[in-house]
């Protein structure tokens, strides 16, 4: 049995077992190593992609139910993005290994939310653990990309 | 290498569980099952039934009565649909304080249902609604008032071979009032220590005509609040002995001690929040 999907645009089929972990298909099978795992139990978004265009934990979604899905991994999003730009400006990333979680979390909220609020920034992070930066700086580059935080 | 099958029509679904009823483990959206299977590999089924492809238990329906709630049916999409907005207030609520983003996103209601967590943060809403499970099996369906399904600690009313299909909630008495609460350690992805849902219906002249409950993280399982309904029940808002509701709680719930909080703590969490739900509900007070 095997998994057809398209990932960051390129069909890609997988030999894994329908129970394999997105996670697991994508750093070892595609070699997609930026994302990563944090915790294991969906609770640090260390290794959130996008799914149909939906934030989601990869090490919570099992293959067997993305035939046919359209996956975004860190990978995927564009190089020097004004996003990236921001990240690195505002010094949103320092160890980094939250970062591309959160880059998929503010792309999600990004394309919902074209000038969030910075309650609607801390709503649409609020899956993904930072143990450094202390988030500020995180929702400080999601803003600057926004044109600054709207107000309430 | 492990079997899994994804059937597009109920029918099929049932089929399978009705033949092969052991072996087969549901899957809906995986936020609870993939967590077991990461925390415990050697109890990781060999037999998957994967529900999250059957139409039937996907979306929301209107009706005369109120709603049906596909089982399958995201949380996010619950919580972000205009009619539970308008008229199920404190489902929107749960569900929006059900885990972060990526949780709702692939969490169902029939999940949050079934994995029968007594700190299930829907749990209560469903029971101060008066909601109703559609359950099916191979050989047909039945009905099953939300409070009978909980039979003890992570048991649950369903049988071999049946799966939970839809949810149905009625239309809130035209002048009952909802508060929902959840208290946690941190906004997003806490498990809940305490959380309520009240439905309280007062007439114009003040007195109590209805009054219902649920709670979380009070009991073995997710809990309505008999006494405290039967005592509010016909009483006039002016004659409601703080005391005496504090003395309800106590007889409806049976806290436990864990490694998020005290019995003793539950038990006050508990008795403030009915309290709050009690003197609140005459303002016109957003739920949270
Ligand atoms: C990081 C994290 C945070 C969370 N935060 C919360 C929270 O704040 N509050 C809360 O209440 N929960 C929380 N949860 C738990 C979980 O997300 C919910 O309980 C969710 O609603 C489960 O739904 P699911 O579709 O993912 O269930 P699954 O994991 O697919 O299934 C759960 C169980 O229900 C059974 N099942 C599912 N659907 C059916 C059906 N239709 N018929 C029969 N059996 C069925 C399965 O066999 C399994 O035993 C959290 C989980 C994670 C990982
Ligand atoms: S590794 Fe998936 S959420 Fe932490
Ligand atoms: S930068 Fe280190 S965890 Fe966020």
């Amino acid at each position: 049995m095997s998994t057809t999907m398209r990932i960051n645009g390129k069909a890609f089929q997988s030999s894994s077992a329908p129970n394999a972990r997105l996670l697991d298909v994508l750093r070892n099978e595609c070699d997609l190593k930026g994302t990563k795992e944090g915790c294991g139990e969906g609770e640090c978004g260390a290794c959130a992609v996008l799914v149909n265009g939906r934030l989601v934990n990869s090490c919570l979604v099992p293959l067997g139910q993305m035939e046919r899905a359209e996956i975004t991994t860190v990978e995927g999003l564009p190089e020097d993005s004004a996003l990236a730009q921001a990240f690195v400006q505002c010094g949103a990333t320092q160890c980094g290994i939250c970062t591309p979680g959160m880059m998929l979390a503010a792309t999600a909220l990004l394309a919902e939310y074209a000038n969030p609020t910075l309650e609607e920034i801390r709503w649409g992070l609020s899956g993904n653990l930072c143990r450094c930066t202390g988030y500020g700086r995180i929702y400080a580059a999601i803003a600057q990309v926004a044109g600054g935080f709207a107000d309430v | 290498m492990s079997d899994w099958i994804r059937p597009r029509h109920l029918p099929e679904a049932l089929e399978i569980l009705a033949t092969a009823p052991g072996p087969y483990r549901v899957i809906s959206g995986g936020t609870d099952l993939m967590v077991e299977c990461h925390l415990a590999p050697e109890r990781r089924p060999e037999s998957w039934l994967d529900i999250s492809g059957l139409r039937e238990l996907q979306g929301l329906q209107i009706t005369e009565e109120g709603i049906r709630i596909g089982a399958a049916t995201s949380l996010e999409a619950i919580r972000r649909h205009a009619e539970v907005v308008a008229h199920w207030p404190m489902l929107a609520a749960s569900a929006a304080v059900t885990g972060a983003p990526p949780i709702q996103n692939r969490a169902t209601l029939g999940g949050n249902v079934c994995n029968a967590s007594p700190a299930a943060d829907n749990a209560p809403t469903l029971l101060a609604y008066g909601a109703r499970l559609e359950i099916v099996h191979h050989h047909g369906s039945r009905w099953l008032p939300y409070g009978d399904f909980h039979l003890g600690y992570r048991k649950t009313a369903l049988q071999p071979g049946e799966l939970l299909s839809a949810l149905w909630i009625p239309y809130p008495p035209k002048h009952s009032r909802g508060y929902f609460r959840k208290v946690g350690t941190r906004a997003a992805q806490a498990i809940a220590k305490v959380s309520i849902a009240a439905l309280i219906e007062v007439n114009s002249d003040g007195i109590i005509q209805s009054a219902h409950f649920g709670m979380a993280s009070v009991a073995a399982t997710p809990c309505a609040l008999p006494s405290v309904s039967q005592y509010l029940l016909g009483r006039a808002l002016c004659d409601i002995a703080d005391m005496q509701v504090r003395q309800k709680v106590k007889q409806d719930i049976a806290p436990i001690q864990d490694i998020r909080s005290t019995t003793a703590y539950r038990l006050e969490i508990a008795s403030r929040l009915v309290l709050e739900a009690i003197h609140k509900r005459s303002e016109s007070k957003k739920e949270n």
